[in-house]
């Protein structure tokens, strides 16, 4: 295979490259100029389509697919809502882009809402990242002011706002539909669907959630065009009918316990092992690996020995992972106890969940609980089943719960207990040999307050 | 009982209320600039006080209580006054298998407060936060917009420090205001 060419990063390292004049020289706004000039709507959905661009936010939805559910004929206003609330642990590709290129972000959002007829987009940024937020908000000023937004952009009859709303630290706010309802002002609670925002979004309208680096990858679709993408990546499984490939190039994020911590630009497809040695510069510290987790912590994890994973959309699952989700590798060394990284991983879980369904409030904090026990040496061996259980029955899959937090939250529990429960048992058994049954229960529920988030 | 007087003065200055609604264009219904409003009042005041609420629901054409639902589901606002510098460190996955709980422990005993207590003399607010997004940079802290990457436990002394002076000049307003 031919050494890759970076495209959604090409621009990163170029002094200023978060400025207007920076981007247009680099072939910048062309993509847009091209759409507005010789495409129609709905030649452009059809493009991305047939290239096969899926969802780079975690669900890895087709994006064409999703454009194509918005209704014919309705009156509209039709709305756009960049989802920018990366706050999966271990992710932080999005910021890159927004921080260091987000020109590009914004061209494609401008070609994203033509093909959807949006005539409103609405950035929906987390809190935490204030200088994506100024970046963001002077590329758009920028944009204003040459025209490029506005009514009537680039002079081609299209007219188009994009508006920035800032978060307010919530990882539900990532969620499709707690997005919107936060947007909407109130408070992030998922939505049932259907129906779905396509037909009934924001503001009641038909809408469309799209993930920064998705559109980022729009104007490079067209631009260099359909083969072009589909020459990267993991073709489509022909044994499965319902897997629609892995193309195009996508930003893996290493962190954690590695040498040389980044955002890598790679085709879709790159296996974990590749990624960790290669780019990584190896596990830090001449230590060996233990497990990552290969796309954000409610992927769950990957033993060492799964390293030859490839990280596309469809690699991780065969591997007992819940999918690729934001293609975050966050490496574990050998010194790592899997009983502090599950603690971890439940604390946050717990801390996160947006309480609205009762078995993910409930389950979450307790097995945040459950581990806090453990942790203290005072667990049973029987916490383990426990443990299983509330892994095997919050989430969509199990059908309890309205989103997709809770089957992050079980699947860490559920890779943990299946590739390390020899590790817990041996914890338990060391910390509480004689297998006490604390007889205090669990302390009680903390009052809320501390911390921001 | 204590009897509660109604403030004379508004909490919301004119200024607030007219950058308040300049966002009614921006959005379809007026319950969208919740989360502006509240931001808006937050960066100002360092706290979002109740005596805010009813006048941000005037202003939506809201009942209070909406607001105030929406307000206490983000643990991001807070009642009472927070320091001059707020300070999240992360603690999330990444940062945490580099050492972000022993800085936010040690940084906690340099400041004497705990995780999302303010110090003594009101200039720091000390908070955990899940993710930031920086996990390139791990373990990291964010304060006031102000990023400190790969932070060591030698180099806490140094942003307590750091923090200290940057409060220091907020509230003399020497400070560039952010945002």
């Amino acid at each position: 295979m031919a050494e890759f060419e970076p495209v959604l990063t090409a621009n990163i390292h170029k002094p200023d490259s978060h400025t207007l004049p920076v981007y247009e020289a680099s072939g910048g706004y062309q993509a847009i100029r091209k759409v507005l000039g010789e495409m129609s709507p709905v030649q452009v959905v059809d493009l991305v389509k047939a290239s096969g661009l899926r969802g780079r936010g975690g669900a890895g939805f087709p994006c064409g697919l999703k454009w194509s559910f918005l209704p014919q004929n309705h009156p509209g206003p039709f709305y756009m809502c960049i989802n920018a609330d990366e706050s999966e642990p271990g992710t932080f590709n999005n910021r890159i882009l927004m921080e260091q290129d987000p020109h590009q972000v914004i061209e494609g959002i401008m070609i994203g809402c033509y093909a959807t007829k949006a005539t409103t987009a609405y950035l929906y940024l987390r809190y935490e990242y204030p200088t994506a937020y100024r970046r963001l908000q002077q590329a758009i000023d920028e944009c204003y002011a040459k025209g490029y937004l506005g009514d009537n952009c680039f002079g081609k009859g299209f007219s188009l706002n994009i508006y920035m709303h800032r978060g307010a630290a919530a990882y539900i706010c990532g969620e499709e539909t707690g997005l919107i309802e936060s947007l909407e002002g109130k408070r992030a609670w998922p939505r049932i669907k259907p129906p779905f925002p396509a037909i009934e979004g924001a503001f009641k309208k038909p809408t469309v959630v799209n993930n920064i680096e998705t559109l980022a990858c729009v104007p490079h679709i067209v631009n260099r065009g359909v083969d072009w993408f589909k020459s990267m990546g993991i073709p489509a499984d022909p044994n499965n009918p319902r897997d629609p490939g892995s193309y195009g190039p996508k930003l893996y994020c290493i962190s954690g316990h590695i040498e040389k911590p980044g955002c890598y630009e790679m085709p879709l497809g790159v296996t974990c092992r590749e990624l960790v040695e290669r780019y990584g510069g190896g596990v830090w510290k001449g230590r060996k690996g233990k497990a990552a987790i290969p796309g954000g912590i409610s992927m769950g994890l990957l033993a060492e020995s799964e390293w030859d994973t490839k990280l596309d959309f469809a690699g991780p699952g065969k591997a007992g992972c819940l999918g690729l989700g934001t293609a975050a590798v966050v490496v574990l060394d050998e010194t790592v106890s899997m009983v502090d990284f599950l603690h971890n991983s439940c604390r946050f879980f717990a801390h996160e969940s947006c309480g609205q369904c009762t078995p993910c409030r409930e389950g979450t904090s307790w097995s945040e609980r459950i581990l806090y026990r453990i942790k203290q040496g005072k667990g049973r061996l029987k916490d383990l089943d426990l443990l299983q259980t509330i892994g095997d029955s919050i989430g969509i899959m199990p059908g309890t719960t309205i989103c997709g937090l809770a089957d992050g939250a079980a699947w860490p529990i559920k890779n943990a207990l299946k590739k390390f429960r020899g590790e817990f048992e041996d914890y338990i058994k060391r910390t509480n040999p004689n297998g006490w049954a604390n007889a205090q229960p669990v302390e009680a529920l903390e009052v809320i307050g501390l911390g921001a988030h | 009982m204590t009897t509660v007087t109604a403030p004379t003065t508004p909490v919301l200055t004119p200024d607030m209320v007219a950058a308040i609604q300049a966002l009614f264009p921006r959005y379809p219904t007026r319950q969208a600039i919740t989360l502006p409003a509240l931001h808006m009042v937050n960066a100002k005041l360092r706290h979002v006080p109740m005596a805010a609420i009813p006048e941000i629901a005037k202003l939506l054409e809201l009942s209070p209580a909406q607001i105030y639902d929406t307000l206490t589901f983000y643990g991001f606002f807070k009642h009472e006054q927070g320091g001059y510098v707020r300070a999240w460190v992360c603690r999330s996955i990444s940062c945490a298998l580099r050492g972000a709980e022993e800085v936010l422990e040690k940084m906690c005993d340099k400041l004497h407060v705990h995780p999302g207590g303010t110090t003594e003399d009101g200039k720091i607010t000390l908070e955990f936060g899940e993710c930031l997004g920086l996990c390139d940079f791990a373990p990291a802290v964010l304060a006031n917009e102000q990023v400190y990457k790969s932070v060591s436990l030698d180099q806490v002394d140094e942003i307590c420090a750091m923090l200290k002076s940057q409060a220091e000049q907020q509230a003399n307003g020497t400070a560039i205001p952010t945002l």
